[in-house]
């Protein structure tokens, strides 16, 4: 490999340097039909799953097909996106905030032949490549975080506990049978990167563990006082300790105090806490982020553990599938997943989805702990 | 051939989803195959031990890579996230493998010319791998090498107009809903919002001055299509005050069946006729409707702008005419002080292109001097408004109080009363003993 050089010179940073540009307008990359109709859009219909049609006030119709895929993408993919826009779409297309992708066209049988076509691309190892839905009443596209792929502080992996499950719920993704949409969310621990913590139903990877200790290397790679300061329930504080003929400064942690969040590893490299044993899954349910009938919700944890069992997370998806068939056969149409485990009861939501119900459950953590406690005897046997 | 065995990930390539492996492993080929004879400035077989420390992750069930160090473009403080495995002499190809954020449109609208030179870009001198798109909004391009990364700079910027994103301390990229471009409920324009303040606030974005990072968000409407009321320091929702637009005829081809209610959203299976009493008029959350005669009638006043009567008839019902931003404040994730939705800061304020947004950047500049001033290291907005008092907050901004601030009043009486509110609080105990014995 021979170093190819863009033209920037080492040596000289700021010569030519751009900088502090931002993104490029959005207004560039509109196809027609968008741009022409841009804020003046009447309204729209899901014609089939996957596919929407926008009528504009000046009667002009955009077609949308959207297609599903995963988050993580290679070049080769994205050319053959490419490849698709430019022979069906002039061009263009878009993706959503949900790591769906969109096609639009301006002619119904073009959507149509073009739904078709996509549902015929398959990888070399048997999957779909672009498989239409996510739209409607259904399962869409989870969003989620990076996992073992290339995150230091995940406690699962994040493509393959999506992969999993969406190979599950795919039928949810093809068509529109459910009381509302569901939106499934996934981050591979407490940091949230994909901050699942408003979903109908999240995945998140969680530690179990207190953080272990590199002595000989802590004060070295470490800022002491932040590491200290970075714990929110005090559990850290500065320390000394002899290892052979030498004293390190370092920190002792008080492990009973440790609530698993990592935010001192996160500070500080020397305090690992990742475990093949400790580390595995949360599922959260309840949460939504829109305002329609009901306010938005927190999701709510219902299963506070379950291990990870890669390639594919068998117990998680038995579970996760568990509440989501008995939401979808006994939700009232509109109704999202916490607003019906609200309207039956938390203790029936339990019983219905066969879910054990344990101390982990009852949140003990500072003041909105008291308000998730029951204050009526309204209850259910 | 493949370079390592993966007897797990494989089992991941099976099932109708679109199988990531299999896609890494077209990449894997093509970068051996190497038709078009690209010089790669990174190790041509990083997809391979890609896959090769993903396995050993599904085995041993741990991460096996490292903190980022402190790795970045000159005189940026953000934008690239350094990243190391911790089986380098195992894995080559991916010891350093730093990731790059690069700034998305509003709306994530993209040409095929625009995406066909960055992915000629990251063929060249990146691992061929990305993220469409990162959590953020970003457009994400996973694993290079540092000294590539002064040359992929050069060549956004210098090639392709683009900047690199945020991370770090500082404005994250900001993102939108597509907004106008698409949706006829959009009630401001979302992408046009986010990019003006994205512009006006490179600097914030790129060269972190803040306690912690900083989220903007924009929905064009109360559905939240990208969370902003969940996901982002700051939130833009559209609203509106004006009454609801009904087409009456229509609302009766909704009744009679002509028209599929929610846009067709419940086609899969049979809920049945519509029944616009049960669907709409008794799921409005402020019971502002009825429906008598044949005619859908509202007391507009109360109505909360849910969503849910003009989600359920697109067609037949319009968002009112008077329309503007409620701004939400202090959403976060856990970590640390547990999960927080957005507070509703402002009510309602115009997104006046023509003022060039002058409203809402005297409200966000308010807000950071007090956050900058007041918020600990590491301390989310969120979190300072906790610690502070949404009061503090909202006096910052500038923003009287109003009940549309809390949801109901407080629960107890320790009311912060200033001495300046209760005639001063300098008072003489002799004077007061002239009144009452020891």
């Amino acid at each position: 490999m021979a170093f190819i050089s863009s033209g920037y010179d080492p040596k000289k940073p700021m010569e030519n340097r751009i900088s502090d540009i931002g993104p490029r307008h959005f207004s560039e990359y509109l196809p027609p039909v968008i741009a022409k109709n841009f804020g003046k859009w009447d309204y729209h219909e899901i014609l089939e799953p996957g596919v929407l049609c926008h009528t504009g006030e000046s009667g002009d119709k955009a077609y949308t097909v959207r297609c599903g895929s995963a988050r993580l993408i290679t070049v080769t993919y994205i050319r053959e996106l490419c490849d698709i826009a430019d022979k069906y779409c002039g061009g263009h297309l878009r993706f959503t905030t949900r790591n769906n992708v969109e096609f639009i066209l301006d002619d119904k049988q073009a959507a149509l032949d073009l739904k078709a076509f996509l549902n015929e691309q398959k990888f070399d190892g048997g999957s779909f490549k672009f498989p239409v839905g996510g739209t409607g009443a259904g399962v869409t596209n989870i969003v989620h975080t990076q996992g073992w792929i290339h995150c230091h502080t995940p406690a699962t992996d994040a493509s393959g506990t999506v992969k999993a499950t969406m190979d599950v719920v795919f039928d949810q993704f093809t068509d529109m049978k459910l009381p509302a949409p569901v939106r499934i969310s996934m981050a591979c621990c407490l940091n949230m990167c994909g901050a699942v913590h408003c979903s109908d139903i999240a995945i998140l990877g969680i530690h179990r563990k207190p953080p272990l200790i590199d002595h000989e290397y802590l004060d070295n790679l470490c800022e002491i006082p932040l590491a200290v300061s970075a714990c929110p329930t005090g559990a850290i504080r500065p320390s000394k300790i002899e290892l052979g003929d030498k004293t390190y400064k370092t920190v002792a942690i008080k492990e009973e105090r440790c609530m698993f969040c990592g935010n001192c590893y996160t500070m500080c490299p020397s305090l690992p806490l990742s475990d093949g044993e400790g580390d595995g899954i949360a599922l959260m349910v309840g949460g939504k982020i829109s305002n329609r009938m009901t306010q938005p919700a927190f999701s709510k944890v219902v299963v506070p553990f379950i291990p990870n069992e890669p390639p594919r997370w068998p117990t998680m998806t038995k579970v996760l599938k568990k509440i989501l068939d008995t939401y979808a056969a006994e939700a009232n149409k509109y109704e999202r997943l916490g607003d019906w485990a609200g309207r039956i009861g938390w203790e029936r939501f339990f019983e219905k989805c066969e879910l054990e119900f344990s101390s982990h459950l009852i949140d003990d953590f500072r003041d909105p702990a008291y308000y998730t406690w029951r204050q009526t005897t309204q209850f259910k046997w | 051939m493949a370079k390592h065995k993966t007897p797990l990930l494989d089992q991941l390539e099976s099932g109708p989803w679109p199988s990531f492996v299999s896609d890494i492993k077209q990449e894997a080929a093509s970068r051996a195959k190497n038709e078009k004879g690209i010089d790669h400035q990174i190790a041509v077989d990083c997809p391979d031990d890609l896959l090769g420390v993903l396995e050993m992750s599904y085995n041993d069930g741990e991460t096996h890579w490292k903190h980022g160090g402190i790795v970045g473009v000159f005189g940026y403080g953000g934008g690239v996230i350094g990243r190391y495995c911790d089986q380098p002499e195992m894995f080559p190809g991916v010891a350093h493998f730093h990731t790059v954020r690069v700034a998305q449109p509003m709306g994530m609208w993209y040409n095929t010319s625009f995406l066909r030179q960055l992915m000629d870009i990251w063929d060249l001198r990146g691992s061929g791998l990305t993220n469409m798109h990162g959590a953020t909004g970003d457009i994400v391009l996973l694993g290079t090498s540092t000294p590539q990364l002064e040359e992929i700079f050069w060549e956004i910027t210098h090639d392709m107009d683009v900047d690199l994103g945020g991370s770090g301390s500082n404005l994250r990229t900001p993102a939108s809903c597509m907004g106008m471009s698409r949706c006829e409920y959009a009630m401001y324009d979302a992408q046009e919002l986010c990019y003006n303040l994205t512009m006006e606030y490179q600097d914030e974005l790129h060269r972190p001055a803040f306690p912690y990072k900083f989220k903007f968000k924009f929905d064009g409407c109360p559905n939240g299509c990208v969370a902003a009321i969940a996901r982002s320091d700051m939130g833009f929702i559209g609203t509106f005050k004006g009454p609801i637009k009904i087409n009456q005829e229509t609302v009766a081809a909704y009744v009679g069946g002509e028209i599929a209610p929610n846009a067709g959203a419940h086609a899969g299976k049979d809920w049945g006729a519509f029944d616009i009493q049960a669907e709409v008029v008794d799921n409005c959350p402020s019971q502002c409707m009825s429906y008598e005669g044949g005619k859908l009638i509202m007391d507009h006043k109360e109505c909360v702008r849910c969503m849910h009567c003009i989600n359920t008839m697109p067609q037949a019902l319009k968002i009112g005419d008077e329309r503007g931003v409620s701004i939400m404040c202090g959403a976060k994730a856990p970590i640390l002080d547990g999960p927080q939705m957005g507070s509703l800061l402002v009510p309602f304020i115009e997104a006046d292109k023509d003022d060039d947004y002058q409203g809402i950047k005297d409200i966000i500049e308010n807000v950071w001097d007090w956050w900058m001033d007041e918020g600990k290291n590491r301390e989310r907005i969120g979190e300072t408004m906790k610690r502070l008092g949404f009061a503090a907050l909202a006096k910052a901004a500038g923003i009287a109080a109003d009940p549309r601030h809390v949801q109901e009043p407080r629960h107890n009486p320790y009311i912060s009363w200033k001495a300046e509110e209760v005639g001063g609080w300098d008072r003489d105990i002799a004077v007061y003993r002239e009144r009452h014995q020891r």
